[in-house]
């Protein structure tokens, strides 16, 4: 089997997904399968130690941060060269941006939000999170075929000691209408509040109810002696600053305690914390998603708890 | 410019999900449907760009449950007008279907920019924003953070993992992915909702290319627990004065 998998670049750096699909191609190619690996604007050096066999570089675009269309036309051109049976990438912002036009322009089938995938007959089977996490949908494809994984489906595996080949893609043809043309990129502030150095943390969700929650919640956080963070709905809502975000758009913390109220448990979520040594969450739907990665779980009412939980870590303290 | 805003209505997750007896599909009969929550910013970037550059707001949605009743309610929301796309397929339409029926619909809107949600919870199969933006050989920029009118383009934020994120000068047609609009979506009156109910949206039909043949799910089911939560049962008090004692057990609390 052929492979050919796009490396995601995060401040110059292949990300831990892209790592974890080098894996993954590896476990499906077979030691006697091809692997090729699309490297954008950046040396091939970023994936060293990475068990694949070619590296496909665009040397044109050297130092060249992401910009999706210009890595829309040149994945493009390192599908038609590889010619690959199998197609991975990450499900990021950049997979989302590139597989599925890439899927629709080449008549290929995609499968996506992937959890576990496996050759099957003569194509794949694949499990993907659906309805938030809520369920998991199995589905098969033949080949050629593209699939997005999430994080955490395969494993990353040590350094591999293969050394591979680099070769030069050809320049693509044409582009698309409209131009697109980077302006800036930010990284994270380095001055505001960095919630992954914190070993507690209390994050508040949608069930948190309303805004005039979240100072009760911070109140509860403190006396924790720890912080107060949110998810996507709640910075969203302008209730929280972005820094203070957990999940996939915002930051990944593995604090000691991990403290989720009103929170459903979104695979996005999940993916910001689910490493956390203790997780409580309190949420009063029995079947959110959460309680499948929470140690300890109530399906009590969070405008109940927390007044209560305050009180008892006052007395504690006091 | 003109806008096509999509907007595609989906089971509400806060509600219960049971698997039909097919078993590759959710029961329908009874679950309630809400209008896709990124739509719902796309929506409101759509008309906050209306707002700031005079732009044309045409809200599109495929044919079925909910369709009129929430382009009415994108209409009283600040669109200019909205379509329904007629067509005969049955069932949840998938996003690449759904791209290909609406691309022709789009270059017949005479629209320049598609603004949708970055996904909805039934995607599977793929998106629809970057699908549709294949289909018109048009840029796709997903997971964007804010939309602003920069003279005759658009300046559009896109965010990845980790807190990173870029801005990009848009110069012409694209499709975006919203993931947050600039602000929350707004708060529309009882009496501009009724008022819109009166409203006729005007039908458009569509149709897949010869051929086309959707992905489908093989089996849906729960997924396997893993260790699943210890949970505790009392009333809140209770459970809070428990959760701060297996706390205190562990040396969670206090300095």
């Amino acid at each position: 089997m052929k492979v050919l998998l796009y490396i995601d670049l995060l401040d110059g750096v292949a990300t831990p997904l892209s790592r974890e699909l080098a894996a993954g191609a590896r476990a499906l190619a077979g030691k006697n399968g091809m692997i090729d690996a699309v490297v954008l604007g950046r040396s091939p050096d970023v994936v060293a130690g990475l068990d694949v066999d070619r590296v496909l570089t665009a040397p044109d675009l050297a130092g060249q941060e992401y910009n999706p269309v210009v890595h829309t036309a040149w994945v493009e051109q390192a599908v038609a060269e590889s010619a690959p049976d199998l197609i991975l990438f990450g499900n990021s912002t950049s997979g989302i941006d590139l597989a599925p036009a890439l899927a629709i322009r080449r008549g290929v089938p995609l499968i996506g939000y992937c959890t576990s995938v496996r050759i099957h007959e003569n194509g794949i089977e694949a499990q993907s999170q659906i309805y938030g996490g809520k369920l998991v949908a199995t589905s098969r494809a033949g080949l050629p075929v593209l699939v997005m994984v999430n994080p955490g489906a395969f494993a990353e595996e040590p350094a591999s000691g293969r050394t591979a080949e680099v070769v030069t893609l050809s320049a693509p043809a044409g582009q698309h209408a409209g131009t697109v043309t980077l302006l800036s990129t930010t990284k994270p502030d380095p001055e505001a509040v960095d919630i992954t150095k914190s070993d507690r943390l209390l994050c508040v969700g949608r069930g948190i109810g309303d805004e005039d929650s979240i100072e009760e919640a911070r109140e509860a956080a403190g006396l924790l002696g720890g912080e107060l963070v949110g998810s996507r709905p709640i910075v969203d809502a302008g209730w929280l600053p972005k820094e203070r975000q957990v999940g996939k758009s915002g930051r990944k913390v593995k604090p000691r305690l991990y403290l989720a109220l009103g929170v459903s448990g979104a695979p996005e979520h999940i993916e910001g914390m689910g490493s956390s040594d203790l997780i409580v969450a309190i949420n009063t739907d029995a079947a959110a998603p959460i309680f499948d990665y929470a140690h300890i779980g109530a399906t009590v009412d969070v405008a109940d708890f927390l007044p209560a939980f305050k009180e008892a870590l006052s007395e504690r303290a006091g | 410019m003109h806008i096509a805003v999509v907007l595609r209505i989906v089971p509400d997750l806060s509600e219960e999900i049971e698997i039909a007896e097919s078993g590759t599909e959710i029961d329908r009969e009874w679950i309630g449907l809400k209008l896709n929550e990124f739509d719902d910013h796309a929506l409101e970037e759509a008309v906050l760009l209306k707002e700031a550059s005079g732009a044309r707001v045409t809200a599109v949605a495929l044919s079925g449950e909910g369709a009129e009743r929430q382009l009415q309610t994108a209409i009283a929301r600040g669109a200019d007008d909205a379509v329904i796309v007629a067509h005969d397929l049955e069932g949840v339409v998938g996003a690449r279907a759904a791209a290909l029926l609406l691309a022709p619909i789009v270059s017949e809107l005479g629209a320049d920019l598609v603004l949708t949600g970055v996904q909805t919870p039934e995607d599977v199969f793929g998106q629809l924003a970057p699908y549709l933006a294949g289909a018109l050989s048009w840029p796709t920029i997903n997971a964007v953070a804010g939309v602003t009118p920069d003279g005759a383009g658009l300046t559009v934020s896109q965010e990845y993992s980790g807190g990173f994120a870029a801005r990009f000068s848009v110069q012409g047609p694209a499709v975006l992915g919203i993931q947050t609009a600039s602000r929350p979506p707004r708060y529309v009156s009882g009496t501009k909702l009724r008022q819109a109910t009166s409203l006729a949206i005007p039908s458009r039909p569509s149709e897949l290319p010869a051929g086309f043949a959707a992905q489908a799910v093989s089996a849906l089911a729960a997924p396997a627990r893993g260790h699943g939560a210890e949970m505790l049962s009392g009333s809140a008090e209770e459970v809070a004065a428990k959760v701060v004692d297996l706390l205190a057990a562990r040396g969670l609390v206090g300095a």
